[in-house]
């Protein structure tokens, strides 16, 4: 889930932080016209200690689940990397969760433009396979795959376009 | 593993100072279609040129069938282009003077056939491009996309190993352009030929095999040859 990684790889970031810092970092980077509900963090990091991804690294006086500062854990990192290693599977209007990945690949200092082209491996293989079926099929069918087509080509371009843009973009992240 | 038809390794070409192929690899088998991707200006073309033994490159090996292109004879390499290689471009660069029919058949009439001859052999490729209606048209009196069409019967006429498609659709609005590429790719399965498809659109790649794709004329190849 997108918003569980997400938490954790900006948790694998700035090391231990209380679950609001953790809002506020999701809000500015991620959330600019969807702002996270301070419920959604907490039942997302409450999932994600029970799972074993976080650890409590410290409760401050008054108790309440605010309260808790939380760490990554060792199976925490592994899943942030697995998340980001793993490409989507290619649908239109991606965009978002492929920006979250692509910054969050250049906060933790990993690969993004492996990334990037493993998504865009991902993206051909199943342009591919349409180009197959409309090849065979009848015009209601074609239709229906080059719509598809269509918008997997605007995600490629976007693809091909943030790779070229990388080391812009990694300055940014990390200014 | 089957054994490569084409093979290219550590490609590098300099043009002024600035190197165009930087260190690029390309293998393609008998009957195979490889997209070759990426941005403008990385070095598609040049890979395209190398691999055709139009231009050698600076340093690297290309073989085709084992053999290595800068062994042969210039004699030797422009008869292996004759024989074995079709060419598509982006704009067909047909010859004006000459009707369709006769475009088609001139790379026929250079392998030695006879006029009469060369024209009856290329009828069929005309045909089989859906462009048999335009035969004594010139090509200032066709469209844009039937113009392709011809190049592409052209390119198939000699019954080449590899067909080298540089841009094929880029040119043209998408109706034709996939047009192009069914035809194009159909007869390629048909007659087992290998297709080197240059092009930077994701739409067209989508008719390869597989893809590599080309970054400051190096060469990534982002799924095994399957
Ligand atoms: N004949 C040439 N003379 C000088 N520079 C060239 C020549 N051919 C290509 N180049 C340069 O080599 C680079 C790669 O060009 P090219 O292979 O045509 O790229 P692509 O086909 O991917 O757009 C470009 O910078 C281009 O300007
Ligand atoms: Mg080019």
């Amino acid at each position: 889930m997108t918003i569980g990684h997400t938490l954790l790889g900006l948790l694998e970031e700035a090391g231990p932080r209380h679950g609001y810092d953790l809002k506020r970092a999701f809000d500015q980077r991620f959330g600019h016209d969807r702002p996270l509900h301070y419920g959604q963090v907490y039942s997302t990091m409450s999932r994600l200690l029970k799972n074993g991804l976080v650890e409590v690294d410290g409760i401050e006086a008054g108790g309440g689940p605010e309260r808790k500062r939380y760490a990554i854990t060792d199976a925490g990192i592994t899943d942030v990397a697995g998340w980001l290693t793993t490409p989507e599977k290619p649908e239109p209007y991606l965009s978002s969760t492929l920006y979250t990945k692509v910054v969050l690949a250049l906060l933790t200092g990993r690969d993004a433009a492996e990334l990037l082209d493993t998504q865009r491996a991902e993206h051909l293989r199943l342009m591919r396979e349409l180009t197959k079926r409309k090849r065979s099929g009848e015009l209601a069918d074609q239709l229906i795959c080059d719509h598809a087509l269509f918008h997997l080509e605007a995600d490629l371009r976007w693809l091909e376009l943030t790779t070229a843009r990388l080391d812009k973009l990694a300055a940014e992240v990390r200014a | 593993m089957t054994t490569s038809l084409l093979t290219a390794t550590g490609l590098r070409k300099i043009y002024s100072g600035t190197p165009a192929l930087d260190g690029a690899d390309f293998a393609i088998r008998a009957g195979e279609t490889v997209a070759v991707m990426g941005p403008s200006g990385s070095g598609k073309s040049t890979l395209l040129h190398c691999l055709a033994g139009i231009v050698p490159p600076d340093e690297g090996t290309i073989t085709y069938e084992g053999r290595e292109l800068s062994a042969m004879s210039d004699g030797e390499r422009s008869a292996l282009r004759r024989s074995r290689f079709g060419f598509v471009f982006q704009f067909g660069q047909l010859v004006p003077e000459l009707t369709c029919v006769e475009n088609v058949a001139l790379p026929l009439r250079l392998t030695g056939l006879g006029r009469r001859e060369a024209e009856r052999a290329a009828r069929p490729w005309l045909e089989r491009l859906e462009v048999d209606d335009v035969a004594h048209h010139r090509p200032g009196e066709i469209s844009g996309g039937q113009g392709q069409r011809v190049a592409v019967a052209r390119a198939l006429a000699t019954t080449p190993r590899v067909i080298f498609a540089d841009e094929p659709t880029g040119a043209l609005d998408s109706l034709n352009g996939e047009r192009v590429m069914e035809l194009l790719t159909a007869a390629a399965r048909e007659t087992s030929a290998a297709v080197v498809l240059v092009t930077h659109e994701a739409r067209v790649a989508a008719y390869a095999d597989r893809e590599i794709v080309v970054r400051d004329g190096r060469t990534r190849s982002l799924e095994p040859a399957s």
